[in-house]
C-alpha cells in the first residue's frame, strides 16, 4: 500500500461516491476548501452534519409516530436536514428530503413515512460510504505524510487494528520521526 | 417554483390572449353575432324572393289580364255595336220597303207593284240589304176575304207545309216575294207558330218585330224572321193597338240570316281569330237561343263579355258573349321577370352569405393565427426564459464533468490516457464555453441580462484580452496591438466583464480569420473620433493648410525622386496619399521612399491593407497630435469634457483578414450565420458571438458596425456609453480593480525605433503608461544622431536610458551595421550612460536571438503583443528595478481577487443550520475573511449592536423566530437611528469616520429567483449569494458591494 495506491484508492472512492449520485460538486467544493490551515475541515463538517442530522431525524420520527403529524413541523424539520444535506453535497439524501417535503406540503401522512424510511436509509447508507472514504483519506495522508518523513518502510498497513482504524503506535512514530527531522 | 413561475407566465400569456380576443370581440359585431345564423338566413332570404317573384308575377300577370280583358270589352262593344248597326240599317231597308209596300200597293189604285214589279226592285235593291236573304210581303186576308182573295190570285193559300190551309180568321198570304224567296209565295205566314207570332206583335205596335232564331228554310243557317207591319192608312204615333190592328193591310218580312251576318261582319275585322263571338236570343233569359256562334270546348271560359244588342225590337232582346278563342297565353315577360328577380334575388342572397361566412372564416382564421401569434411569442419568451433559468441546471453537470477531468488529470495516467481525458476537458470547455454563449443570448433575449456598474479599468481589461490571444497571434505570426487614447478616461463605469466579452469576441474572431498581417485595437472618445475625421475630410477636400506645407516641404527635401513619387501616389491615392508620404520624408528620407516605392505598404500597423483607411496613420497621427495638444494645453477642455457623467468610448478592432464577403455582409450579426458553410468548415465556431456582441453594445447604449473587404481585411468598430468616475472615489478602486503598474519606470527616457508610425505609437502609448517618456525614430539612424546629439552637446536634451528597436528594423543588414556603430559610439563615449538596447518581435527564433544578444541587446526580448505589465516585467528584468511585484492580482475574476477582496474582512454569518454555518464560515475564512457565526437572527442583532466591527453579514433567510428579512429590517432600523443621531449630533466626526452605518447584507438562499431576489432588496440586504456558495456567484456578490462601498474597507 504505497502512496499512489492509496491515492488512487481515494480519488476511486470519492469518484464513485459521485458516479453513485451520493454525493454532488458541492462536496468537492468542500474538499477545495480544506487546506494546510484547516486540514479536517470535510470531515468536520461531516461529523458535524452526522451529529446534527441524528438529531434532526430523531425529532422528525417523534413528530411522526406521536399522535396527529404536525406537517409545518415536519417540513421545517426537513427543510433544516436538507439545508445540511445540500451544505455538504449529500445528493440521495437530499433528493429524499425534497420528496419527503413535497408529501409535507401535499399532506400525505403514509409517503412521508414511506420517504423518512428511505432517508433514514440513505443518511446511514451515506455515512458508511463516507466513513470508510475518510478511512482512506486519513490512510492517504498518513502515508503521505509518513512517506514525507522518510519512513517509507513503515508502512500503514502494520498499524491498523482489524477495524481499520490508525493505532497510537503510529503516532509515536511520527512523533518521533518529525522530532528528528 | 420554476414550474409555478411558468405556470404564471402561461397564465400571463393566456390573460394577455384572452385580453386581445376581447379586444377584438368589440369588432367583431355583426357577422360574428350572426355566424350561426347564416344559412337558416339564407334560407329566409330565398323563401322571401320566391315570393317576391311571385308577387311580381302575378301584379304583372294581373296587368295583363286587365288589359285583356278591355282589350276584349272593347272588341266585343264594337262588334256589338256593328252588328246593330248593320242591322238596324238593314231593318230601316225593310221599313222603307214596307213604306212602300204600302204606299205603292195600298194608296195606289190600282196597285202599282205586282209580284214582278216587286221581285225586280228586291232584286235589285238587294246590296242595301246584305243580311236579308230575302224580303217577301204577306197580305192580311181575313177568312171572309179568303175566298175572294184565292179567286183574284188563283191559288189557294197554303200553310208552311204547303197543303192548303185550313181555316183560320185570318190569313197572311205571300203575295209578293224576292226571287231567293220564291218558295214562300202563296204560303200563309200565320201557319208558322213563329211567323204567326211575330205578325200579332207587328202589327200591334207598328214597328219592327224579330222571331226567336230558327233554322232558315233554304240555308239551314240560324235566323230570325223581321217582320214590318204595312198599314192601310196613316196612322199617328199615339194610335192605339186595336186601331193598329184594324188598319193593318200586311205585313212585310224578311229572314235574317244571322250566321252569314255575324260570320260577315266578324270577317271585315282584324283579330277575328282571337276571339269567339256567341250571339243569343235572351228574351227568354232562363233560356239564352244561340243565333250564332259555336259552342267549342276549348274556349277560354275565364273570360267573357256581354255586350247588349239592340235590334230595334223591343220585345226581343239579344245579347253578344264574347270570348277569347284560346287562354290567355302564359305571359313570358311575367315570367321570365319574375324568374329573372327570383335569380338575381338568389344571387344577391348567396353572394352575401358567401361573403359573410368568408368574413367570418377570415376572421377566424385571424383570431386563430393571432392566438398562434401569441402562443408563439409566448413560447418563444418561455423559451428564452426556461433556458436563462436552466442555465445553472446546465452548467453545474458540465462542471462536475470538467472538475472530474481535472482530477482525472491529476492521476498517474498513461500518455495516452492522459491525450484522451485532455481532449476531453478541452472539449468540455468548449462545450461550456457554447452554452455560456447560448445561454447569453436567452437570456438577453429574455431580458434578464442587467449590466454591472462598476469601476474598471478598461486599459488593463484590453492587455488581458491581448494577452489570451497572444498564444495565438505569435504562433501565426501576426501582430497584435492595443491603443487606448489618453483622453479616456484610465477608469471608466461599466461591465468590465461584458466589455471584455464583446472585446474577446471581435479579437477572436480576428485571430480566427487572419493569417497575416495586424489585428489592432483602439479606444477612442467617439467625439474626439469625430472631429478628427471631420478634420481629415476638411484637409482632403481643401488640400488645407496642413498638408500644403507638409507637400512644399517634401519638394524641398526629397528632391526629384520625391518629386515624381509625390505626383505618382496623388495620380493614384489623391491628396491623403500626399500627407502619408510627406510624413514619410519628414521622418525618413529616401527610406520611406523606398516604402513607398513598393507600392504595397500601407500606413498601417504592419503595413498590410485595412479595410477601413480611417486607422491609417493619416488618421491616426491627428487622433494623437490632438491628445497631445490637449494633455499639454488645455485643461479647460478636460474639465469640460469631464463635467459630463457619461463617456462615449470609439471602440475598433482592424484585422488583415479574409474578410466578409459581400453577400455575407448584411446577416454578420444574425446569430449562427456565418459567412457560409464553409466557413464554418474551415474556422469553426457557431457564429454567435457577434450577435451577442451586438446585443451587449446596444445593451450599453452604442451601436456596432463594421467595414470589410473581401481579402483585405474587416474592421469592426462599436460605441459604449460609460460612466465616467468620481475622482474621489478614483484611488481606491484604481486599487482594488485595476492591476498595479510598478512606479518604478516613471522618468526614464526612451527612443523607439520603429519606422511604421502606427505601430512606434503603440509602443509609445504602452511605455507611457509606464511614465515612460518617448521618442520616436523612424530608423537606427535617427535615433543615433539624436543620442549624439544629445550626448556629445548638451546633456539638458533627450539621453535616453532605452533603446527599443522594432526587429525588422534591425533585421535588415544595414541597420544591423548601424547599430554596431552605435553601440560603439556609446561603449567609447558614455560607458555609464549606456542605453538598454531591447529588441521588441512579434516572434523570434533562436538563430537570431542569439544574433541579436551578439548585437549588444538586452537578454531580454519584449514579446509582442505588448501589454503594459508585460513590458513592466521586462523592463524590470533588464534594468534589474522593482523586482517585487504583487502576486495575484494578474486574474481580476476568480480566487486569490476574491481572496484580495475578502482578506482581513471580519464577516458575520447567521444560519440557524450548524452545518450550513460552518460551511460557510469555512468558504469565507478560505479566502482570508475573519468570521463569525450567529445561529438565529436574534443572536445576529446583538452582535451588530453598534458600534460592531463586521464589514458583512450574511445571513440565511429561512430562519425559525426570526427570519433573515426581520432580522435585516430591524438591524436597519437600527442603523438608521444610529445615523440620524450622528448627523444630529457630531458631524464632523462623522466626516472623519464612516459616513453612516450600513453593514452590507448578503442573503444566503438555495433557491436564487428574481422574487427572492426583490424581496431581498426591499427589506434592505445588498444583494444575494446562492447557497451552497460558488465561487463566481460570491465573487460578484462580493465584489459589487466591496468596490462600490469602499468607506466599508476600513
Amino acid at each position: 500500500m504505497d502512496r499512489n495506491h492509496l491515492k488512487r484508492q481515494v480519488d476511486f472512492m470519492k469518484r464513485s461516491l459521485l458516479d453513485q449520485g451520493y454525493l454532488d460538486e458541492q462536496f468537492i467544493q468542500l474538499e477545495e476548501l480544506q487546506d494546510d490551515d484547516n486540514p479536517n475541515f470535510v470531515e468536520e463538517i461531516v461529523t458535524l452534519f452526522f451529529n446534527d442530522s441524528a438529531r434532526l431525524l430523531q425529532n422528525i420520527e417523534q413528530a411522526l409516530v406521536s399522535g396527529p403529524i404536525d406537517f409545518a413541523k415536519l417540513d421545517n424539520y426537513m427543510h433544516q436536514f436538507k439545508g445540511s444535506s445540500s451544505s455538504i453535497g449529500a445528493k440521495r439524501v437530499k433528493n429524499e428530503c425534497t420528496r419527503f417535503k413535497e408529501y409535507c406540503t401535499a399532506g400525505n401522512a403514509e409517503g412521508c413515512f414511506r420517504t423518512f424510511v428511505q432517508v433514514k436509509q440513505e443518511h446511514a447508507i451515506l455515512r458508511t460510504k463516507l466513513e470508510s472514504y475518510f478511512q482512506a483519506c486519513i490512510s492517504f495522508i498518513w502515508q503521505d505524510k509518513l512517506d514525507h518523513l522518510g519512513l517509507q518502510e513503515v508502512k500503514l498497513d502494520d498499524y491498523m487494528d482489524e477495524g481499520g482504524s490508525l493505532i497510537m503506535d503510529l503516532y509515536y512514530k511520527y512523533d518521533e520521526a518529525h522530532m528528528i527531522k | 417554483m420554476g414550474s409555478k413561475t411558468q405556470q404564471s407566465q402561461t397564465q400571463q400569456h393566456h390573460s394577455v390572449a384572452v385580453r386581445l380576443n376581447e379586444q377584438m370581440g368589440c369588432k367583431r359585431g355583426f357577422i360574428q353575432a350572426i355566424r350561426d345564423w347564416l344559412l337558416t338566413l339564407l334560407l329566409i332570404w330565398i323563401v322571401v324572393m320566391v315570393f317576391l317573384s311571385m308577387t311580381v308575377y302575378n301584379r304583372i300577370d294581373a296587368d295583363n289580364r286587365v288589359r285583356r280583358k278591355d282589350l276584349l270589352v272593347s272588341m266585343c262593344d264594337q262588334r256589338a255595336r256593328m252588328l246593330q248597326d248593320q242591322f238596324s240599317v238593314s231593318v230601316n231597308h225593310v221599313h222603307a220597303l214596307a213604306i212602300l209596300v204600302s204606299t205603292f200597293h195600298y194608296y195606289k189604285n190600282p196597285s202599282a207593284i205586282d209580284q214582278e214589279t216587286f221581285a225586280e226592285y228586291t232584286a235589285r235593291t238587294a246590296f242595301e240589304r246584305p243580311l236579308l236573304s230575302g224580303v217577301a210581303y204577306a197580305q192580311r186576308v181575313m177568312d171572309s176575304d179568303r175566298e175572294n182573295f184565292e179567286r183574284q190570285h188563283g191559288w189557294t193559300i197554303k200553310t208552311m207545309e204547303r197543303e192548303p190551309s185550313p181555316v183560320r180568321d185570318e190569313y197572311a198570304p205571300v203575295i209578293f216575294s224576292q226571287e231567293s224567296l220564291s218558295y214562300l209565295a202563296s204560303l200563309d205566314m200565320m201557319s208558322g207558330e213563329e211567323d204567326r207570332e211575330n205578325i200579332l206583335r207587328a202589327r200591334a205596335t207598328g214597328k219592327a218585330v224579330l222571331t226567336s232564331p230558327f233554322r232558315l228554310l233554304g240555308s239551314h243557317h240560324l235566323g230570325v224572321v223581321l217582320t214590318f207591319p204595312v198599314y192601310k192608312s196613316k196612322l199617328s204615333a199615339s194610335a192605339t193597338v186595336p186601331e193598329r190592328i184594324e188598319s193593318t193591310a200586311g205585313y212585310v218580312g224578311g229572314a235574317f240570316d244571322v250566321e252569314s251576318l255575324v260570320e260577315n261582319l266578324l270577317g271585315q275585322l282584324a283579330a277575328n281569330q282571337a276571339i269567339l263571338v256567341n250571339v243569343y236570343d235572351i228574351t227568354n233569359s232562363s233560356d239564352p237561343l244561340a243565333m250564332y256562334g259555336h259552342q267549342c270546348q276549348d274556349v277560354d271560359m275565364s273570360h267573357f263579355h256581354e255586350s247588349k244588342l239592340d235590334f230595334g225590337d223591343p220585345f226581343r232582346k239579344h245579347q253578344m258573349i264574347c270570348r277569347y278563342h284560346e287562354k290567355a297565353p302564359m305571359s313570358w315577360a311575367a315570367l321570365t321577370t319574375a324568374f329573372f328577380t327570383f335569380v338575381i334575388g338568389l344571387l344577391v342572397g348567396y353572394i352575401l352569405y358567401t361573403a359573410a361566412s368568408h368574413i367570418a372564416k377570415v376572421e377566424d382564421d385571424f383570431h386563430e393565427m393571432q392566438e398562434l401569434k401569441v402562443r408563439a411569442e409566448a413560447a418563444d419568451v418561455a423559451k428564452s426564459q426556461f433556458l436563462a433559468t436552466v442555465s445553472h441546471e446546465i452548467r453545474t453537470p458540465m462542471n462536475g464533468i470538467l472538475g472530474m477531468l481535472a482530477l482525472l488529470l491529476d492521476t498517474e495516467l498513461s500518455s495516452t490516457q492522459r491525450d484522451y481525458a485532455q481532449t476531453a476537458q478541452a472539449c468540455g470547455k468548449a462545450l461550456i464555453a457554447l452554452i455560456n454563449e447560448v445561454l447569453d443570448r436567452a437570456k438577453i433575449e429574455a431580458r434578464k441580462l442587467e449590466l454591472e456598474a462598476v469601476p474598471f479599468d478598461l486599459r488593463s481589461i484590453l492587455d488581458d484580452v491581448l494577452s489570451l490571444f497572444s498564444e495565438k497571434s505569435r504562433n501565426k505570426g501576426i501582430e497584435l496591438a492595443a491603443f487606448v487614447s489618453d483622453k479616456v478616461p484610465e477608469i471608466v463605469m461599466g461591465d468590465p466583464g461584458r466589455f471584455r466579452q464583446i472585446i474577446t469576441n471581435l479579437v477572436g474572431n480576428s485571430v480566427k480569420f487572419t493569417e497575416r498581417g495586424h489585428i489592432f485595437v483602439e479606444v477612442h472618445l467617439a467625439e474626439q473620433e469625430k472631429a478628427t475625421v471631420n478634420a481629415e475630410a476638411d484637409t482632403c477636400l481643401n488640400g488645407g493648410s496642413d498638408g500644403g506645407v507638409f507637400k512644399a516641404e517634401n519638394c524641398l527635401n526629397g528632391g526629384s525622386d520625391g518629386g515624381v513619387f509625390k505626383a505618382e501616389t496623388c495620380l493614384n491615392g489623391g491628396s491623403g496619399g500626399g500627407v502619408f508620404k510627406t510624413e514619410t520624408f519628414l521622418n525618413g528620407g529616401s527610406d520611406g521612399g523606398v516604402f513607398l516605392c513598393g507600392g504595397h505598404q500601407f500606413k498601417t500597423l504592419s503595413g498590410c491593407e485595412v479595410a477601413d483607411e480611417r486607422n491609417c496613420w493619416d488618421t491616426f497621427k491627428h487622433l494623437i497630435a490632438d491628445e497631445e495638444f490637449r494633455s499639454d494645453a488645455s485643461h479647460n477642455m478636460l474639465n469640460t469634457n469631464e463635467a459630463s457623467e457619461d463617456v462615449t468610448l470609439m471602440v475598433s478592432v482592424e484585422d488583415t483578414g479574409i474578410g466578409i464577403p459581400l453577400s455575407a455582409q448584411d446577416r454578420v450579426f444574425m446569430p449562427f450565420m456565418q459567412a457560409d458553410s464553409s466557413t464554418s468548415r474551415n474556422y469553426g465556431g457557431t457564429g454567435i458571438g457577434l450577435s451577442i456582441s451586438k446585443c451587449l453594445v446596444e445593451l450599453m447604449g452604442g451601436q456596432i458596425s463594421f467595414i470589410s473587404r473581401p481579402q483585405v481585411g474587416s474592421t469592426f468598430s462599436f460605441t459604449a456609453i460609460f460612466g465616467r468616475c468620481k475622482k474621489n472615489a478614483y484611488n481606491d478602486k484604481k486599487k482594488a480593480n485595476s492591476e498595479d503598474l510598478p512606479s518604478g519606470f516613471r522618468g526614464l527616457k526612451a527612443i523607439v525605433v520603429d519606422e511604421k508610425p502606427v505601430r512606434a505609437a503603440v509602443t509609445k502609448y504602452h511605455l507611457n503608461r509606464l511614465g515612460i517618456l518617448v521618442k520616436v525614430a523612424s530608423s537606427i539612424k535617427i535615433a543615433v544622431a539624436m543620442c549624439g546629439k544629445n550626448g556629445s552637446l548638451t546633456s539638458r536634451n533627450f539621453q535616453p536610458d532605452l533603446i527599443l528597436v522594432e526587429k525588422d528594423i534591425w533585421v535588415s543588414g544595414e541597420e544591423g551595421g548601424l547599430n554596431f556603430q552605435l553601440l560603439d559610439r556609446k561603449q567609447n563615449g558614455h560607458v555609464f550612460s549606456l542605453p538598454k538596447m531591447i529588441l521588441l518581435a512579434t516572434n523570434i527564433s533562436n538563430a537570431e536571438f542569439d544574433k541579436a544578444k551578439a548585437a549588444g541587446f538586452s537578454d531580454t526580448v519584449i514579446m509582442k503583443p505588448l501589454r503594459a505589465s508585460m513590458v513592466a516585467a521586462c523592463l524590470q528584468q533588464v534594468l534589474g528595478i522593482g523586482k517585487k511585484r504583487q502576486q495575484g492580482k494578474d486574474m481580476p475574476n476568480g480566487t486569490p481577487f476574491l481572496q484580495s477582496l475578502l482578506c482581513g474582512k471580519k464577516i458575520l454569518v447567521v444560519d440557524d443550520n450548524m452545518v450550513n454555518r460552518r460551511v460557510a464560515a469555512g468558504a469565507l475564512k478560505k479566502f482570508g475573511a475573519d468570521v463569525d457565526c450567529a445561529e438565529s437572527g436574534k443572536a445576529a442583532l446583538t452582535l451588530l449592536q453598534l458600534p460592531h466591527k463586521f464589514d458583512a453579514c450574511f445571513m440565511d433567510i429561512q430562519m425559525p423566530e426570526m427570519d433573515g428579512f426581520e432580522a435585516t429590517r430591524r438591524i436597519r432600523l437600527m442603523e438608521s437611528k444610529a445615523n440620524e443621531q450622528m448627523n444630529g449630533g457630531a458631524i464632523d466626526e462623522g466626516a472623519n469616520r464612516k459616513r453612516e452605518w450600513h453593514v452590507p447584507i448578503l442573503a444566503m438562499t438555495a433557491d436564487v429567483i428574481h422574487a427572492t431576489y426583490e424581496e431581498c432588496l426591499k427589506c434592505g440586504m445588498d444583494g444575494y449569494v446562492s447557497k451552497p456558495f460558488e465561487e463566481e456567484n460570491l465573487y460578484q456578490a462580493v465584489a459589487k458591494f466591496f468596490k462600490a462601498k469602499p468607506m466599508s474597507a476600513s
